[in-house]
């Protein structure tokens, strides 16, 4: 596995203080945080800082991880030291830790409690609520759809060993969902104790990006590209919607960032959402001499200025 | 040891405006105490469904707002006042980031 430099990530030298450590930490969060960032490896940028943090934000593992020694790089090929005690106790566990740190973390500081349910046998407790993500096509939003969905769950035995449970539940995504609802499975989280009954399972939606359409809530966007004697004398199109291809009316006179709506195309429901077709005027590039004439002509013909609001 | 297990096609419940959540399940949902999501109602984060402050019912779209904050509460270690000014910051930028992109041709 490779070594990880929590330092480095962080960008601070291994003798900063912790509240140099804290400031690195919140700097870097904010910047990366999912909920504020859309840059595309957001998330996973977070992560390694999250688990950077989590180790140098907390004095008892950061002197663990300085003991492996400074010589190590970013990326290396790891392996913990043979006398390394994986086992080291923690005064504080990791509760509110990522369930998904690496592997070098884990291989250094062990499982950490994260997510178990540790509550002791002849207690009634209901089982927790577990939560997944699952993308879909935006199409599926529109017709429904079903998803198998693989779940991995921490599992304790009799013996108090830890191993992974993973099951496959095939799930109706219903029409009309939206990007970021959640959908809830009753019963299908956790197992319940002493007969108490199971969590629920909450699965919250996301949807690929699509080449073609921009969801905003209900509504869809798309950018239609038309040609400037479309856009100036009206012409009826074929337009594509995630329902299918319907023909549309481009009124005369149309220009570049016109807003046409298509009631009730966006994604189903009640209300269902709308469709908003902008127009983008493309210009035929000049590189035949017919093409060039034309053009021309058109210079020759017309008293057009686009710059005449400009006074000059 | 990993044992697989397929089951039927289940079907869930949307959580949209027109499903409600009670505060009991807003906080198993969350692993949380009442405490902390009637804190939030404080704040202005969460509104409860008018007219049903005891018990407290929550729109299904709660839930998300619950995760969220809860999310930058934790990983940002704000405060909640702290919470509710980011989160009306971040609904900003989404919708101007939308705008722009819909001007940005």
């Amino acid at each position: 596995m490779e070594f990880r430099d929590y330092y480095e990530v962080l960008g601070v030298a291994r003798d900063a203080t912790q509240p140099d450590i804290k400031r690195a930490y919140r700097k870097l969060a904010s910047k990366y945080h999912p909920d504020v960032s859309k840059e595309a490896d957001s998330e996973a940028k977070f992560k390694e800082v999250g688990e950077a943090y989590e180790v140098l934000k907390d004095t008892e593992k950061r002197a663990a991880y300085d003991q492996l020694g400074s010589q190590w790089k970013a990326g290396q090929d790891f392996r913990p030291p043979p006398d390394w005690d994986a086992g080291f106790e923690y005064s504080q566990g990791s509760e509110s830790a990522d369930p998904n740190f690496s592997d070098f973390f884990e291989s250094i500081f062990g499982h950490g409690q994260h997510g178990f349910d540790r509550q002791g046998a002849g207690f009634q407790s209901r089982g927790q609520d577990h939560h997944a993500h699952v993308y879909i096509a935006l199409e599926d939003a529109y017709q429904g759809a079903t998803r198998g969905i693989t779940l991995h769950a921490p599992e304790i035995d009799t013996k108090g060993r830890v191993s992974t449970r993973e099951r496959t539940l095939s799930v109706k995504i219903p029409r009309g969902v939206r990007q970021g609802q959640h959908i809830r499975l009753a019963g299908q989280g956790m197992p319940g104790h002493g007969g108490a009954p199971n969590g629920d399972l909450y699965l919250e939606i996301g949807f690929n990006p699509h080449k073609l359409y921009r969801v905003d809530g209900r509504d869809i966007y798309l950018d239609l590209p038309v040609a400037p004697w479309e856009a100036a004398l009206g012409a009826k199109l074929k337009v594509p919607t995630p329902s299918g291809a319907v023909n549309l009316n481009i009124p005369a006179g149309s220009q570049t960032g016109k807003k046409l709506r298509l009631k009730a195309k966006g994604i189903p429901g009640k209300p269902a959402g709308d469709l908003f077709v902008i127009l983008r005027v493309v210009l035929p590039e000049a590189k035949t001499e017919s093409a060039r004439k034309l053009y021309h002509d058109m210079e020759e013909q017309s008293d057009f200025n686009p710059r005449a609001s400009m006074g000059v | 040891m990993v044992s697989k297990q397929v089951n039927i096609t289940l079907s869930g419940v949307i959580l949209d405006e027109r499903s409600e959540v009670t505060l009991d399940e807003l906080c198993q949902a969350c692993r949380v105490d009442q405490s902390v999501i009637m804190a939030l109602v404080e704040e202005g984060i969460v509104e409860p469904v008018a007219g049903t402050l005891r018990p407290c019912r929550f729109s299904g779209t709660t839930l998300p707002q619950v995760v969220r904050a809860l999310r930058l509460q934790r990983d940002l270690e704000l405060n909640l006042a702290g919470v509710a000014f980011a989160l009306e910051l971040i609904d900003e930028i989404e919708s101007l980031r939308k705008r722009l992109q819909r001007i940005d041709l």
